[in-house]
């Protein structure tokens, strides 16, 4: 073997050294993370002096903690999953069984488009929309929950309707062939044979959808996300979110105890989204060694 | 490929009891068609709103007023130059840093390193898909600032701390899409360059690399995409100030934080036209970007070099 020319020694050199930051840099952000924020990792962290019971219950505010902004979160996330998950995959299901040939391929260049479209549009659409509602039918409307989950769901519906499409277009021959063999109809194929086979796949997309939908800031902070309203009180009204709360404890903080509540936001809001992450990738494993099976020890 | 409904003989259902017969049937397909266009339909609305939100713009002398380098909103100046200036001074920059850098872990994790460190490479790259913005933004705030102020002075809230943290947050999208291009390629050469003698650098750098190069080309589209829509990052760390982006250390802003700023502080309607016409702005480009790698998914593999055995 021949000694290695120079640019081959760059290339190892360069590949080790940003390997290296890579991995430096994750392990800096995610051990400050773990410094500042496990400390104060708590119920405190959650409900502030409030006590628990009342908290949870809503009977009196929580000021000090980021309980109404969890609350807010996860308000969110499952009005926007209600909004984006029927529809997704439903728009999976059409563009893999029922769409065809230039039709498939433009629906599927709007999915990757809308995809690609950033966050802080959405939210401007919204902001938007609500702009035009005030000047026409509804003088009075204003940036809410509704309105935000709305554009939430918009941002995760591309992911929930690739990751329909792809479980079921990645079924092998087959279980394709089972429904046609049996005589059903593309719909009767649909609900009994393919949905249940690529379940596991649609999953890990609603999942993924649910990190994206709650880790997202720019969407909401142009559609009603503010600080310090409490509790959401309802589908029009504002309400808080945990990375908003980042945002705002990060620009506005105004004692280390702020700094601090900012730091266990940061965590948490890092376990959850690293959580369903996980989880989006569990659910897809499982799906691809249920079909690809037996080629693993 | 399709899930088999086609017209071919061997898929086609029984002539008789068509998709049509059955009302349910038809209403479950007619749901479904909807959904199917409604990604579409969102992209076609979000252009429209944009478009006829700053269409105020383009009467009277309002388009020369927006494209100025001068946004004084108390003196009715509402020029977003310095704004797209600042993005694509900042994204330029971030994606300057990321891409060598998502080049040299793509080759440190296709070859160049040790198996299960590049194992762990990856599965941390993968954990940085899931750093939420917000959390790399208040990270960088309150640990790179302090450092870049410490350092070189100036308040640490500059274009080079959003450079480096936009960098690190469009590193993944480089990476992970390189990575399963590079692998591809790396299956298909492996035993010509093996068959060639080649050491790892050389196959790397002198055949899996050069075949690659669509790959190469689609990493680097879509990373300066992530860089271009991120509006966290800027906003928290750039420091905002409405100027075109003079130095290393001065501050800047950008379209996305520019569209999140004027919303957030409510100011006077006469401002949205020109927000709008950021928003237009950044939805093309965007659109480019997506369009870009589109034509890059279509084209032609090029000339790859086919190992006769693994054909």
């Amino acid at each position: 073997m021949s000694r290695p020319r120079p640019d081959e020694r760059l290339a190892l050199s360069w590949a080790w050294l940003a390997a290296g930051l890579t991995l430096a840099a994750v392990a800096a952000l995610v051990g400050f993370l773990l410094a500042r924020g496990l400390p104060v990792l708590g119920l405190d962290l959650l409900f502030g002096s409030t006590p628990p019971l009342d908290a949870l219950l809503g009977r009196r505010p929580v000021w000090e903690g980021i309980w109404p902004a969890c609350a807010g979160t996860l308000s969110l996330v499952l009005l926007a999953g209600a909004l984006a998950v029927p529809a997704g995959v439903a728009c999976g299901i059409h563009l893999a069984v029922f769409a065809r040939g230039r039709w498939r391929d433009l629906l599927r260049l709007g999915v990757d488009l809308l995809a690609g479209v950033p966050s802080i549009l959405m939210g401007l659409f919204g902001f938007a929309l609500i702009l035009l509602l005030r000047h026409t039918v509804l003088p009075g409307a204003n940036t809410s929950l509704l309105l935000a989950a709305g554009c939430i769901a918009l941002l995760v519906l591309p992911y929930v309707a690739s990751a329909t499409a792809a479980a079921l277009e990645g079924l092998p021959e087959p279980v394709r062939l089972l429904g046609p063999s049996l005589g059903l109809d593309p719909w009767q194929d649909v609900r009994s044979v393919l949905l249940p086979a690529a379940g596991r796949g649609i999953l890990g997309g609603v999942i993924l959808a649910c990190g994206r939908a709650a880790e997202d800031t720019a969407v909401i902070m142009l559609t009603g996300a503010v600080a310090g309203s409490g509790l959401p009180s309802g589908l029009t009204g504002k309400f808080e979110a945990l990375p908003f709360t980042i945002f705002f404890l990060a620009a506005q903080h105004q004692t280390p105890a702020d700094l601090d509540r900012a730091w266990g936001a940061a965590l948490a809001l890092l376990a959850c989204t690293t959580l369903l992450l996980l989880g989006a990738r569990t659910a897809h494993r499982t799906l691809e060694r249920r079909w690809k099976g037996g080629d693993r020890p | 490929m399709p899930v088999a409904h086609s017209p071919s003989p061997a898929t086609s259902h029984g002539l008789g009891h068509g998709p049509g017969r059955v009302p349910g049937h038809v209403l479950a397909r007619t749901v479904l068609a909807g959904s199917g266009l409604l990604a579409g339909a969102a992209v076609l609305a979000i252009f429209a709103f944009l478009a006829w939100f700053s269409l105020p713009l383009f009467r009277g002398d309002g388009l020369a007023a927006t494209l100025s380098w001068s946004w004084r909103p108390v003196r009715g100046e509402f020029g977003i130059l310095p704004m797209a200036a600042g993005s694509l001074a900042l994204s330029a920059s971030a994606f300057t840093l990321a891409f060598p850098l998502g080049v040299g872990v793509c080759l440190f994790a296709c070859g160049l390193g040790p198996r299960p460190l590049a194992r762990l490479v990856m599965a941390v790259v993968r954990f940085m898909t899931g750093i939420p913005t917000v959390v790399y933004g208040f990270a960088a705030a309150m640990l790179l600032t302090p450092l870049v102020r410490r350092a070189l002075g100036g308040s640490g809230y500059c274009w080079l701390t959003a450079a480096l943290g936009l960098a690190l947050l469009a590193l993944p999208t480089i990476v992970l899409l390189l990575h399963a291009r590079m692998e591809a390629a790396e299956a298909e050469l492996r035993l010509t360059a093996a068959a060639l003698g080649l050491t790892p650098a050389q196959k790397l750098l002198h055949a899996v690399l050069p075949a690659c190069g669509p790959g190469l080309f689609a990493a680097a589209v879509l990373g300066f995409g992530r860089c271009v829509g991120d509006t966290l990052i800027p906003l928290m760390l750039a420091g905002n100030a409405a100027q075109a982006p003079a130095s290393l250390l001065g501050s800047l802003r950008t379209l996305t934080a520019h569209i999140a700023l004027v919303v957030a502080t409510d100011s006077q309607s006469a401002a949205y036209a020109s927000l709008f016409a950021c928003g237009l702005i950044l939805f093309l480009t965007t659109l480019g970007v997506n369009l870009a790698l589109r034509g890059l998914r279509r084209a032609p593999a090029g000339r790859r070099l086919r190992p006769g055995g693994s054909a």
